[in-house]
């Protein structure tokens, strides 16, 4: 096997590992560890008035009578054939049910995303480029102002302005992009946070660099100097910290879609979880640690495409 | 040759300046560093010029100044410094305060810049080919077909030595060895057609072997291309070798200029003469110890033996890299053994077995009578009260917020033995009073960091010391103080030394038998007089003559 193919399985083989796991961490949660999980299936205040026979029927229907590994095993064979069985609220489908929404939160997410790098690039673009040193103070304070502001605030805050004063955008729904920009800047703020404050650092770094100043000592401006030499450089490590966020943007999702009432995975696991609908908490979690693993792939092998020292490791073989 | 920088803003820059001007003149040239609300000065009114043709060093110690100076002259002072007064001309076009829209039209153009670390001074995620041509774009007119630009770039990797250009011109930096990519740097300062050179310490991150072919290059490319150079080094042995003239700087000061048949004549500045006597070369023979008497090892015993020892490591394809290969190494008791070798000889993973911090393939190492390979963690941490490191970079190698009484109490504590006044004894030792107990590295200087780290070394009565290019972080000066501290040591504990180092001017000053290493293998062993002076391999040799130096 040549070392490309071999990286490409290593990584691949690690994203499959990771849906493997939460779809069994999931597994042992929901139905291995509760004492009794027909329990789970029923609302507290009413557990003690359902009479026994219901139960055992119930445990019955969910298989919870085999033993562990049998029911393990079951549900890994359905899963791989896209089966998670019926959501126990509506009796559809789990699979179609989150296939459903799915689009509509990974729409938000990788829009909320794009969005996050791109306020991140410029905060980092402006305190590299800008000679004032007041202006350069205030864009460095943004990230960490950024991540200090709660989801739910910063959403409400701009339903208030944007919706409600203004009257710009739609206050909720899923109608059109008009109805997608609140929701997605208020997702992207504090994602843009960690991403702007790692890349205002390795911007920094980068600028002031051994070939920088070879750079300068060719002739170059400022302006080439940032586009054409730190720019690329600079953006790797945060490559890296793009695709671990994802997952903030889908925990994040579920806020974001309550506040602006956007039907979508979010709202659906609140949902699921005040209504007990283990089924579908379980196909929603493997779901999206699906989509987690996907985008993280996706960043492995983006990154030899753009650090050459990387490919050189993965054709050359050298050590570490 | 392109014509100096012409500026349509200063009327009195167009007409062409006559040949006859220096092609770098700086007048008077003031640098304050700002630290917290103080301004300190870091250059203090130095005067200097290059003219046409010629080869001026520029040598300093670290913190004298040196490359404040010429980062001032290329217009690229951090944002902290500021330039307090003087002037800089570059063929009497005065550029002193020019910001950095026009300065680029002097760099490059007018003048190259070699920097001092090529590994770091490439875009690492760039084609070389694809970082020359844009030097060469930066300084042609607009509208030069693509076409050119390449065959320019070409011929400027060609014109700095690199045989190989088309295949140089589509790799990355990191394919390239260090003297390749310093030779990338030297096309990328010369594709501007530049008159005049600014190298900044070009050939301290280099093996001494490639140092040789770089400075022969530049020195070549001078008389070829009549351009002038300048260039900055702390080695005056390279000055002095390779110049028309020098100028000697010390705390932001010229202490010495002339040219260097009369500087070596006859220094007029005691800082200079200073500096020539501490040049490595200018010693016959070891150091001998002026305190106490030498105690008389006894004849033929050995302190540490190591035999066919090897490591390989395994790549990741499978491919194996023989670090080590079957070397063997003999330290008589109360002597010094130097290990010499370029980067990659092999040298500190043998240095990292001897001390047990690196588990050998194959071989046997004993300290005197017992033998250290193959011991079980815990009897190791008992040898290693006999057996102590020094490592290279005093900097990092001592924790930075450990007070020295902590740091030399370290190694006392891990053993349960009391501290008490023993740290001050060793601080003694080592030339250092008592004022220093309760300081922070930070408040060191590197050789003030040596010493501690010598003391922490000394502080459990080890009998051998391992000591890791422990003098190839300081400057000149600071490294003869160092070495004659531990020559005095040596006499007066007995101590024995393996002195793993790349600079063969130190080991003429402190080994008695020398071990020359490479890629993994033993060259030639033998005592240091022999090794020195009638060396038996060719590679020895070939590292003789190219330390620097010789005029010394």
């Amino acid at each position: 096997m040549t070392p490309v193919l071999h990286y490409i399985a290593l990584k691949t083989g690690r994203a499959l590992f990771v849906v493997w796991a939460a779809f069994t961490v999931t597994f042992v949660l929901l139905f291995v560890l509760p004492a009794n999980p027909v329990d789970l299936l029923f609302d507290p205040a009413e557990l003690n008035a359902i009479p026994p026979e219901v139960k055992a029927q119930v445990a019955d229907n969910y298989g919870f009578n085999e033993p562990v590994v049998l029911q393990y095993l079951d549900r890994l064979g359905h899963a791989l054939t896209g089966d998670f069985g019926n959501s126990v609220q509506s009796g559809k489908p789990v699979v179609g049910a989150v296939l459903d929404v799915l689009p509509s939160t990974l729409a938000l997410a990788a829009g909320a995303l794009a969005l996050a790098v791109l306020i991140a690039f410029g905060i980092a673009l402006v305190a590299t480029a800008t000679r004032r040193a007041w202006l350069r103070n205030l864009v460095e304070t943004l990230p960490s102002g950024a991540v200090s502001v709660p989801v739910f605030l910063s959403g409400v805050l701009m339903l208030q302005i944007f919706s409600f004063q203004l009257g710009w955008f739609p206050s909720f729904g899923d109608q059109g992009w008009r109805s997608l920009v609140l929701p997605l800047v208020t997702l992207a703020i504090p994602v843009a946070g960690p991403i702007a404050q790692l890349l205002v650092r390795s911007f920094a770094g980068e600028f002031h660099s051994g070939y920088v100043t070879t750079s300068w000592a060719k002739g170059a401006t400022r302006g080439r100097i940032i586009v054409g030499d730190v720019l690329r450089n600079a953006a790797l490590p945060a490559l890296t910290i793009a695709g671990v966020t994802f997952g903030n943007l889908i925990a994040g999702a579920v806020i974001t879609e309550t506040v602006f009432a956007r039907k979508g995975v979010g709202r659906m696991t609140q949902t699921a979880i005040n209504t007990l609908d283990l089924p579908l908490v379980a196909g929603i979690v493997v779901l999206v640690a699906v989509s987690f693993a996907v985008i993280n792939l996706a960043v492995d092998l983006i990154f030899p495409v753009l650090d050459p020292r990387l490919r050189a490791t993965l054709t050359a073989g050298n050590p570490g | 040759m392109t014509s100096p920088p012409v500026n349509a803003e200063t009327p009195a820059s167009t007409e062409a300046p006559p040949v006859s001007d220096p092609l770098l003149r700086i007048r008077g040239l003031a640098v304050d560093y700002r630290t917290g609300r103080e301004w300190t000065p870091a250059v203090r009114g130095v005067d200097l010029h290059v003219e046409p043709g010629e080869f001026v060093s520029l040598v300093g110690e670290s913190g004298s100044g040196k490359t404040t100076l010429i980062q001032g002259a290329l217009g690229l002072l951090p944002a902290a410094a500021r330039i307090r007064s003087g002037s800089i001309a570059y063929s009497d076009v005065d550029v002193t305060g020019w910001n950095d829209r026009r300065m680029a039209l002097v760099r490059g153009n007018y003048v190259g810049f070699i920097p001092q670390d090529p590994n770091t001074s490439l875009n690492p995620v760039k084609r070389v080919g694809q970082q020359v041509i844009e030097a060469v774009r930066f300084n042609r007119p607009r509208g030069t077909p693509a076409a050119r630009y390449r065959e320019a770039a070409l011929e400027s990797l060609r014109t700095a030595g690199l045989t190989d250009t088309e295949r140089v011109f589509h790799q990355y930096p990191h394919e390239l060895s260090g003297g390749m990519k310093q030779r990338a740097l030297i096309a990328i300062a010369l594709a501007g057609r530049p008159r005049i050179i600014v190298a900044d310490e070009p050939t301290s991150a280099l093996d001494v072997t490639v140092q040789k072919r770089i400075l022969d290059h530049l020195v070549r490319l001078r008389a070829e291309l009549g351009i002038g150079i300048l260039l900055v080094t702390h080695d005056l042995g390279i000055a002095l070798e390779r110049s028309d003239r020098i100028l000697v700087m010390r705390r932001g000061e010229i202490v010495e200029e002339g040219p260097v048949e009369r500087v070596v004549a006859g220094a007029t500045s005691e800082y200079t003469r200073r500096l020539l006597d501490a040049a490595p070369s200018r010693h016959a023979g070891r150091l001998t110890a002026d305190s106490a008497v030498r105690p008389q090892p006894r004849p033929g015993a050995v302190a540490l033996r190591a035999e066919g020892l090897s490591k390989t490591y395994r790549l990741r394809n499978r491919a194996v890299l023989r670090a080590l290969d079957t070397a063997d190494l003999t330290v008589r008791e109360g002597t010094t053994h130097a290990i010499v070798g370029e980067s990659g000889a092999g040298k500190s993973t043998l240095a990292g077995i001897l001390a047990g911090f690196v588990a050998a393939d194959h071989g046997t190492v004993h300290l005197g009578e017992r033998r250290l390979t193959g011991l079980p963690r815990k009897r190791l941490r008992e040898l290693r009260k006999d057996l102590q490191f020094v490592f290279q970079n005093p900097f990092t190698s001592l924790d930075p917020r450990f007070t020295v009484r902590r740091l030399i109490a370290e190694p006392l504590r891990a053993f349960g033995l009391p501290a008490g006044d023993r740290v001050t004894e060793l601080l003694a030792a080592v030339a250092l009073d008592g004022s220093y107990l309760d300081r922070l590295p930070s408040q060191l200087s590197g050789g003030q960091r040596q010493r501690v780290a010598i003391a922490r070394a000394l502080a459990l009565a080890p009998r051998v010391l391992i000591l890791d290019e422990a003098v190839s972080a300081l400057d000149v000066s600071v490294q003869a103080q160092i070495l004659r501290l531990l020559v005095d040591l040596q006499a007066e504990r007995g101590l024995s030394y393996v002195f793993v180092t790349h600079d063969l001017g130190v080991v003429r000053l402190i080994a008695d038998d020398v071990t020359v290493m490479r890629s993994g293998a033993v060259v030639e062993t033998g005592p240091a007089e022999q090794i020195l002076t009638a060396p038996r391999h060719e590679y020895t040799r070939q590292l003789l003559d190219a330390v620097p130096g010789a005029l010394v």
